[in-house]
């Protein structure tokens, strides 16, 4: 009986959180006549032509590859920044340490908003506006202090005595630190390297405001699209479904290590 | 964890804090510089002091934005919040195939851009070709979010719930996860009641967890930019321009580089200001924990 | 308080058991007696925290019944069986104070007031944590926090049994003997049947008045201590028991005599057509270090000084045999053999002993 409530719970929930993705991918599978012209539960003519046009028009699938192209960079810039710098707070105590910690959490606290505009004349004063590069290293603002707390909490989980038995053994610290320690914090360095990935891949005004054609996200191309062309509905439902599919296929990979990844490794 | 004082640390903290202090430091400094300063173009400055902030201090617009992001930050907490709890304790508690197909589930609206999630919920309200939208229609509410202000922020609302409470949901099956059955067991043999297995177990243990749940959305939700935007564009009127969206349209729409460098200074205190206490209270809970 | 009965107990994990193997705990019948108090004593995974959660029914059971004075509780759940629990780690609520933890159970249970604060301070005083019942539990020291478990074990007084998992693992070793020496005494006073789970057989030993022994999922005896000392039923419990354990030698039983390798011992019992793998038990404190050649011949490897007594090691043809000497006794360069007690030598076949 009470299994049968949790499951009921759980239903209803995961019903609320996919009805609207079903409608956006039904949406996709239809053409704008039939979008418009009726209401329907799901398609009646099927037509994958919308993602047709995504697929052929440059301006489309070029969005896909400019947001995984900078997505990519900046995981990789935040993540071998922050290890290093986790390891350092989990481990040490120096001078000026927590309010050097504090003050890198307040910039996962900075909204976006603030620095949109001191980044764009920043960027276009040395050259990198609207290239891939600028947008990851704009993103490491908030991608970075999330890192470092994330690798942090799990550095914290493993033993002290494990480094110095290790040193005892003769091994040196970068020998030490590749072939000990990192298998030890993987999964927190997957976790990490997850969370860089979505909310580099989910943000939107940074992106916007920092490139126009070259390395134009597909966020951006979506949002233009609507008020320029204003209504195919059809293509923007694609071209949103096509932006749900990589973040699957990441959380398909942690599946795993969700639920403590999500507690930022502080369970 | 016992902890050796090693100041050539800082070598290993440089390249973070290099990387960090040029995204950061430097755009901060140019908006301190321009909340001090006004112009008439052609790049020439001239200093006002602190008149910048007095204006955004004493004006209407922004204390209207302001109230709106409290009212909506607050509703959203108290929404997402307890339901976020309500679900991780009815998650499935055996590992299984069920359990693996809830928890990606759950989690597949976070990894959505904001955009497309305005998208989804832009299209989903419409009255045309919206599921809710006609839905409500045909069974004879009013509603359209694009005309009334009530119905925007219902549906900006649902969204954010939609969009965010699943984080509440994982953060807290996290922490229930780390709960022994022994506890359980004991709780059985002393004839606990629902409420105070709930009250006496399950929420001491979450405690951790859920604060870092509450300060993620309260930084977030009081952030909210690209969703509202992409769906109401702040309106109908000004109804659901948050702080956020305000700042841009004055920084970017109307080229008030003086006051919106004032606002941002501002709002980043805010934020800074709330979630220290946060953290600080989070920092004394782990240390509680630990002992 | 209550006779606890299992009848034709067994349990699986797996759903639809086949073999015997499959069973994590093997066809049972036994009867706790009221008041007793048990120790449950076998190595990790032998099945008896299987037993101790069937009892307190946090497991149901795969096949037979349990009856608690006759009544069949098999179904019930655990909040209706009355009985207490103490588990392997201190489990307490971190943010009520001691008293509000001692106090919960019998608050669940909708007990007066005024016999509950009285009742909360005499187990209080029984457990030494009258000083620090006004604390919140999630400031104590890992052995308080048992001590408080041990507490709100032993706060209802109509439990039916007290079960203890394990309780004294994380202890120090002298609040160990302290808590045991407490729980003995508890005991006497309060007359409530007691099961004790653990694998330690100094805290079996002492705390109990009666040992089971389980193995592989099998209760291979059960009964005082010196009867497991003295005719072990199984060579599992002549091994487990004791420091070191029984001597167990391959030999061949044939009437009165049994050849070890190619030596004739004499046994005080003739025994008839014995099948099997066929071992005989000797404690080593039964065995005795001589110089007569008609003796068994042994290779002495080392000799353990433990204090008040000495242990050798030592070998025939392969097979270990452990000697305890008292600490006085000299070793002199001749004394290359041993015999045995005829009393104390037992015969096994198939590890279960066989009388004569």
């Amino acid at each position: 009986m009470k299994i049968n409530k949790s499951a009921l719970v759980m239903t209803l929930y995961i019903l609320f959180l996919m009805l609207p993705i079903y409608w956006l991918i039904n949406m996709s599978l239809k053409t704008n006549q039939e979008i418009l012209s009726g209401f329907s539960l799901w398609p009646e003519n099927l037509t994958f032509d919308n993602y047709l046009v995504i697929f052929t028009d440059a301006s489309w699938y070029g969005g896909y590859i400019n947001s995984i192209t900078y997505v990519l960079m900046n995981t990789v810039i935040s993540i071998s920044v922050a290890l290093p710098a986790a390891y350092a707070f989990s481990r040490y105590n120096f001078m000026g340490d927590k309010h050097l910690f504090f003050w890198l959490l307040t910039n996962r606290m900075a909204p976006p908003a603030v620095f949109a505009l001191p980044f764009f004349q920043l960027y276009s004063s040395i050259g990198l506006f609207d290239t891939h590069i600028a947008v990851a290293l704009a993103h490491t603002l908030f991608n970075v202090p999330l890192a470092v707390w994330i690798l942090e909490g799990f550095m914290r989980g493993v033993p002290k005595e494990i480094d110095e038995t290790a040193y005892i053994d003769g091994y040196g610290f970068f020998t030490f630190f590749r072939k000990i320690f990192m298998p030890l914090i993987a999964s927190g360095v997957g976790v990490a390297a997850f969370f860089c990935f979505m909310f580099s891949w989910v943000e939107l005004l940074l992106s916007r405001t920092l490139t126009s054609v070259d390395a134009k996200s597909i966020a951006a191309t979506m949002t233009r699209t609507v008020s320029a062309s204003g209504l195919d509905w059809g293509v923007l439902a694609a071209a949103g479904v096509l932006t749900i599919i990589p973040g699957a296929l990441v959380i398909y990979f942690v599946r795993n290590h969700i639920a403590r990844g999500f507690a930022l490794g502080r369970v | 964890m016992r902890k050796t004082t090693n100041q050539k640390a800082w070598f290993m903290v440089l390249p973070m804090l290099v990387l960090v202090a040029f995204s950061a430091i430097i755009p901060l400094m140019t908006v301190v510089n321009y909340s001090v300063q006004d112009t008439f173009g052609n790049n020439e400055f001239f200093w006002v002091g602190l008149e910048w902030f007095e204006e955004i201090l004493a004006s209407e617009r922004v204390h209207d934005a302001l109230i709106r992001q409290i009212i909506f930050t607050l509703i959203i907490l108290a929404i997402e919040v307890p339901l976020g709890i309500f679900v991780a304790l009815n998650m499935p508690k055996k590992s299984g195939l069920w359990t693996t197909l809830c928890l990606v589930l759950i989690a597949l609206p976070l990894l959505i851009p904001w955009n497309v999630v305005g998208t989804i919920w832009q299209i989903f309200g419409r009255i045309d070709i919206g599921l809710l939208g006609y839905m409500l229609d045909q069974l004879g509410f009013d509603y359209n979010y694009t005309q009334d202000a009530t119905d925007a922020w219902i549906t900006i609302i649902i969204m954010d719930v939609w969009h965010w409470t699943s984080l509440v949901v994982l953060l807290c099956y996290a922490g229930l996860k780390s709960i022994p059955d022994a506890y359980y067991q004991a709780a059985k043999i002393d004839q606990a009641s629902r409420w105070s297995i709930f009250r006496y177990i399950e929420l001491p243990k979450m405690k951790g967890v859920l604060l870092i749940a509450i300060l993620l959305r309260f930084m977030d939700s009081f952030m909210i930019y690209t969703e509202p935007f992409v769906v109401t564009g702040g309106g109908p009127g000004n109804a659901t321009t948050f702080l956020s969206i305000d700042l841009v349209k004055m920084a970017i729409g109307q080229f008030d580089l003086g006051p919106a460098a004032a606002f941002s200074l501002i709002y980043f205190l805010v934020i800074l200001l709330i979630s220290w206490v946060f953290y600080t209270v989070m920092v004394q809970s782990d240390k509680g924990a630990g002992a | 308080m209550a006779k606890i009965t299992l009848s034709n107990l067994a349990h699986s994990y797996q759903k639809n058991p086949e073999t015997e193997n499959d069973y994590a705990l093997k066809t049972l019948n036994h009867v706790w007696e009221d008041g007793a108090a048990y120790a449950l004593l076998g190595p990790s995974g032998c099945g008896k925290t299987t037993l101790l959660n069937i009892i307190s029914g946090l497991l149901k059971p795969s096949k037979g019944q349990v009856l608690f004075n006759e009544q069949d509780v098999t179904e019930k759940k655990t909040a209706e069986r009355n009985i207490a629990q103490v588990f392997q780690f201190p489990v307490v609520y971190d943010t009520m104070t001691v008293y509000e933890n001692l106090a919960f159970p019998l608050k669940n249970r909708n007990l007066k007031p005024a016999y509950i604060e009285s009742r909360v301070h005499e187990i209080a005083r029984i457990i030494d944590a009258e000083d620090i019942l006004t604390k919140k539990a999630k400031e104590l020291t890992a052995d308080i926090k048992q001590k408080i478990s041990l507490g709100r074990g032993l706060v209802r007084e109509d439990v039916n049994a007290i079960l203890f998992d394990e309780p004294l693992t994380v202890i120090d070793p002298h609040m160990k003997w302290q808590l045991r020496t407490q729980l003995k005494a508890l005991h006497q006073n309060l007359g409530h049947t007691m099961i004790y789970v653990t694998h330690d057989q100094t805290e079996a030993l002492t705390f109990a008045d009666k040992v089971v022994v389980m193995s592989m999922g099998v209760v291979v005896q059960i009964g005082t201590p010196e009867e497991l000392f003295e005719k072990p039923q199984h060579t599992f419990v002549g091994y487990f028991i004791g420091s070191p354990g029984m001597n167990i030698l391959n030999a061949d039983v044939v009437g009165n005599k049994a050849i070890i390798g190619n030596h004739e011992i004499i046994l005080n019992n003739g025994y008839k057509n014995l099948q099997g793998k066929l071992e005989l038990g000797i404690r080593p404190e039964y065995v005795r270090l001589t110089d007569n050649p008609d003796d068994l011949p042994i290779t002495i490897n080392r000799v353990e000084d433990v204090g008040h007594y000495k242990i050798v090691r030592a070998t025939h043809q392969g097979q270990d045999i452990n000697i305890i000497l008292k600490e006085e006794t000299g070793i002199s360069e001749n004394m290359r053999y041993v015999s045995f007690d005829k009393a104390r030598t037992n015969i096994y076949t198939d590890d279960w002993l066989v009388t004569p």
